[in-house]
């Protein structure tokens, strides 16, 4: 593998990619960001002052770090669906195929730009929350690392979608019966301390609720569950879902006849 | 040097459908070599495979002596495609098209901009780098396409049906750059459907018909398997019948143009000479088709118009 090559053409699609998030910022960055007000507005402030404190917190403050992960993980792999689909659709996919660009940096460039969208809508859903509540960072590390790492899993998980779709409906298959209701029932909301034993026990199977709950102690300090399953957890998919993408560029899947 | 080695290449698709049957071609360095044939014969599958978009049933390719199956970045990285569909992000600025696939194949920005401004310029699309693709036209996009392909400028470039829909002076005009490009010493594939095109520009020639390679020769050694050509005479007095002449097929068109055919051995002082005698006075002379295109439909229609001619 040529380094120098695949260096540029790496720096050259987070270029591109962030290049397209802001040329179409209404459709990438505004729209998290109203939803995500009225998340705050809704459930924060309305419904919020009713429900009380949750594990030691008031309720808008227990709900911010949620709703962040939710904005970045959901915004990290809209835009790795969205842009790797649409070059296949549109078939400029094949700017990058015919190229001596390996296609590990194909992966890794595509991720890094729906990781850096991810990155822009939750800090701009950060800066939201905080004309609502106060939010103190109780480990900046694990907040970190735990962003940057749930949103490359899903930005993965955009990736192995867009490889697969053949119609723009596949793209929002996922997102809507499969993304949206792991979110809802990760733990964004509630703690899963309120549930029954049995469905606190489902809910382990959700990997959305590690990637909230790692997040949410990062900023409060408190969790449902082990920072260190949420790590190992997280760091098995990232390894599995980029081995699994690399296959499928590899053997052509949804690209090559 | 060779610049593209082939050896009994086969594609099945996943339909069935046996698109290539074993071909084997070579084309040397600094070539200017045509691949023809008719639709659905397996010209677009070849260059797909020979680019990576297509992958291959069996067989051998061989990029500048870079194998796609054990060394395919270097192959690649030798490779520029113009491909027959347009493949740009059409709300991609023209600029931004040309320095992303410089980007893709390990060019530093700056170097890119400086060979965007160059090529663009040379297929006069500078003045609009700023706009959308989007926004070009059809012979535009084909321009771009050419620029695209080059800005890593290649060894080998492979260009399939660069002027289809573009109309003739812009056609022309690219078979000028694409002239001074090869002379450049660019080694040039190219697979058209104006077989003038390919008389024009190309010293070597391919047929591909069902997937196998009929023809495969220098374009002058094709054409002197020519055995006989077709002529469309204007006449200064138009005839009511096809004259008599005496070694010479004729015809008259409904147009009063008469068709003279012309065996390969004849000369045309002997048709003037007949023409004269016979008191038959003619103002202008054509070929009725491009030189190419009888051999090619001869070949593929298997009328055996040429001698010879399964070659590999």
């Amino acid at each position: 593998m040529d380094i120098r090559v695949n260096w540029i053409g790496f720096k050259t699609l987070v270029r591109k990619e962030i290049l397209r998030v802001v040329r179409i910022w209404v459709q990438t960055i505004v729209p998290p960001a109203i939803t995500m007000t009225l998340y705050f507005i809704i459930f924060g402030n309305l419904i919020g002052r009713r429900i009380g404190m949750m594990d030691g917190f008031d309720y808008m403050q227990y709900i911010a770090p949620g709703l962040i992960m939710m904005s970045v993980i959901t915004n990290s792999y809209g835009n790795v669906v969205s842009s790797f689909f649409g070059a296949k659709f549109g078939k400029h996919v094949e700017e990058m195929i015919v190229s001596p660009m390996s296609n590990a940096t194909i992966i890794i460039g595509h991720v890094a730009g729906g990781v850096m969208r991810g990155l822009m809508v939750g800090g701009l859903v950060t800066i939201i929350a905080l004309g609502f509540t106060n939010l103190h960072v109780a480990h900046p590390l694990i907040t970190f690392s735990m962003v940057i790492l749930a949103s490359t899993v899903f930005a993965l998980l955009g990736f192995v979608n867009a490889v697969f779709a053949k119609k723009f409906d596949d793209i929002s298959i996922i997102p809507t019966f499969v993304l949206t209701p792991l979110t809802y029932l990760g733990g964004v909301f509630y703690s899963i301390s309120l549930l029954p034993e049995f469905w606190q026990k489902v809910s382990l199977g959700n990997p959305i609720l590690y990637m909230v709950n790692a997040f949410r102690y990062g900023i409060l300090g408190v969790s449902d569950i082990s920072i260190g399953w949420a790590y190992l957890i997280v760091a098995v998919f990232v390894a599995g879902l980029f081995a699994l993408n690399l296959m499928l560029l590899n053997r052509g899947v949804g690209i090559r006849e | 040097m060779r610049a593209l080695s082939i050896q009994n290449l086969t594609k099945i698709y996943a339909n069935g459908a046996e698109a290539l049957k074993g071909i084997d071609f070579n084309v040397e360095a600094g070539d200017f070599y045509a691949l023809l044939g008719p639709n659905g014969a397996g010209k677009t599958t070849a260059i797909g495979i020979m680019t990576s978009l297509v992958n291959k049933t069996s067989g051998t390719v061989k990029i500048f002596g870079h194998d796609i199956d054990t060394d395919l970045e270097s192959a690649k990285a030798c490779i520029g495609l113009v491909p027959q569909e347009l493949n740009m992000n059409l709300f991609d600025s023209v600029l931004n098209v040309v320095v992303n696939q410089a980007g893709y194949y390990g060019i530093d920005r700056r170097t890119a901009l400086q060979r965007a401004e160059k090529y663009l310029s040379e297929l006069r699309l500078w003045d609009r780098k700023d706009d959308s693709v989007r926004n070009l036209s059809g012979g535009m996009k084909r321009r771009l396409m050419i620029a695209r392909a080059l800005i890593h400028e290649p060894k080998l470039l492979i260009l399939d049906e660069p002027t289809a829909g573009v109309d003739i002076e812009i056609r022309r005009s690219m078979w000028d750059f694409l002239r001074r490009t090869n002379e450049a010493g660019t080694t040039i594939i190219l697979t058209t459907h104006y077989l003038e095109e390919a008389e024009n520009l190309c010293r070597h020639v391919a047929i591909i018909d069902e997937g196998r390679i009929i023809e495969d020769a220098k374009m002058s050694t094709v054409l002197r398997k020519l055995q006989r050509e077709i002529f469309v005479l204007s006449l200064r007095d138009p005839l009511t019948e096809a004259p008599i002449l005496p070694g010479f097929e004729t015809s008259l068109r409904n147009d009063g143009e008469l068709e003279v055919v012309l065996d390969a051995k004849v000369d045309l002082n002997s048709l003037f000479d007949v023409l004269t005698r016979a008191g038959i006075s003619v103002v202008s002379l054509r070929n009725k088709a491009n030189r190419l295109e009888e051999l090619f439909m001869g070949l593929v229609e298997g009328k055996h118009q040429v001698s010879g001619g399964q070659g590999g």
